[in-house]
């Protein structure tokens, strides 16, 4: 699970028992690793022009009936989410595209989940590994539950799918990240996660996580 | 005689086993049901896409079909009406896209009449994406060399140049400043 450079394994998370029995499918994979965030290289804003000239308008209509983002729509679907309105993480980044004319480079971090999503498919997620509490997993909220342990914690409806660690929700699935829990800039170790459904291979997990950590620990 | 001397369960009793019998048989069909329609869901969602895709970028749908308050798990009933909505939402789709596609069709006939015979339709017009081409361009018939073209019955189709330049400043017919979009 610790990650030194690009050697790190990923970890199994916890999917809840009752989630596994309606989504047998459904993994959460996580990885932890030394990274600061700070601003991208020049290679990595490369990448994400080229990314911007490869990627047009024909590909973004065509998206939907692409393999891993027709996965995730379904999958959004299935828990009651609209992926028209509240659109799947990749499907919001051509979006974005689209409007600002190209995949605009923010800072370290934000570039890495970037390249990582547009070039698999796949979202990932960090949090401040200094945050976490034991494993990561996927489960329903209890009632009076909070998203984090931050004051400004908002509260969760019980019967939410979220991702937590073995003290509190952490993410609301596909959702927010908990205040207080995302990275700063006094984050020296990242815990990466994502959400893997199905008809999403193995392998596309493995290389969006890979791509991330690649560029968060380039020198 | 062994079978009558066998004691046999009254009705009450049986009823008893079969309820607690009962909510286990009940769950696992329900969750096989649940899965069956997650499954039609995805059918449906795949349909839709390909229409998506077939519609882009001229028949005007509604594709969206509200969520459910997620992220949660959703019960047989709010399963099944989402696939209600989503079978309902692929067939209006699926009768914008034929009823565009037979206004294109109708275009493109009037379009061939116009190219045989365009002294029977002058001053017709009409757009490139009403015949199913994509661009701003404009069918229409117009006279040859202008008003000499117009007396000697001398009538063509023109298609216009197309789209106006994205950037700067025009000016509209008056000839006020239009701002660049």
């Amino acid at each position: 699970m610790t990650a030194s450079g690009t050697e790190a394994e990923p970890a199994a998370g916890v999917v809840a028992p009752d989630v596994a029995d309606e989504f047998p499918a459904l993994r959460l994979r996580y990885l932890e690793l030394d990274a600061r965030p700070g601003r991208s290289s020049r290679g990595v804003k490369h990448r994400l022009k080229d990314m911007s000239s490869r990627f047009r308008g024909p590909q973004a209509v065509a998206m939907r009936q692409e393999p891993i983002p027709w996965a995730y729509r379904v999958f959004y679907r299935h828990i009651g989410l609209d992926p028209d309105a509240d659109r799947t993480p990749v499907e919001e980044a051509a979006v974005q595209r689209l409007i600002q004319g190209a995949f605009r480079s923010h800072n370290r971090l934000d570039d890495a989940l970037l390249v990582g999503l547009v070039e698999t498919g796949v979202p990932i997620w960090a949090l401040d590994s200094a945050t976490v509490d034991g494993k990561l997993s996927i489960r329903l909220t209890g009632t009076a539950e909070r998203l984090g342990r931050d004051a400004r914690a908002p509260a969760l409806v019980s019967g939410r799918l979220v991702v937590a660690d073995e003290r509190s929700p952490l993410a609301v699935l596909f959702g927010d990240l908990a205040p207080g829990h995302g990275v700063t800039s006094g984050t020296t170790r990242m815990t990466l996660f994502t959400v893997q459904v199905q008809g999403v291979p193995e392998i596309h997990v493995e290389e969006a996580l890979y791509t991330c950590v690649a560029i968060l620990t380039e020198e | 005689m062994e079978l009558l001397e066998q004691d046999i369960a009254g009705p009450q009793e049986q009823s008893a086993a079969l309820a607690v019998a009962l909510p286990a048989v009940v769950e696992t069909d329900e969750l096989a049901a649940r899965r069956s329609l997650r499954d039609q869901i995805a059918k449906l969602e795949r349909e839709l896409a390909s229409a998506f895709l077939a519609a882009y970028p001229r028949a005007h749908v509604n594709w969206s079909v509200p969520g459910r308050g997620g992220p949660r798990l959703l019960g047989l009933g709010e399963l099944e009406r989402l696939r209600d909505e989503l079978a309902d939402r692929l067939r209006s789709a699926r009768a914008a896209i034929a009823e565009r596609a037979e206004f294109e069709e109708r275009n493109r006939v009037l379009l061939e009449r116009m190219r045989l015979e365009p002294g029977r339709h002058k001053f017709v017009r009409i757009a490139a994406v009403d015949v199913g081409e994509y661009g701003c361009g404009t069918y229409s018939v117009r006279p040859r060399l202008g008003i000499v073209g117009m007396l000697m019955g001398w009538w063509q189709v023109k298609l216009s140049s197309g789209c106006p330049l994205a950037r700067g400043p025009g000016r509209d017919a008056r000839g006020s400043t239009i701002p660049a979009p």
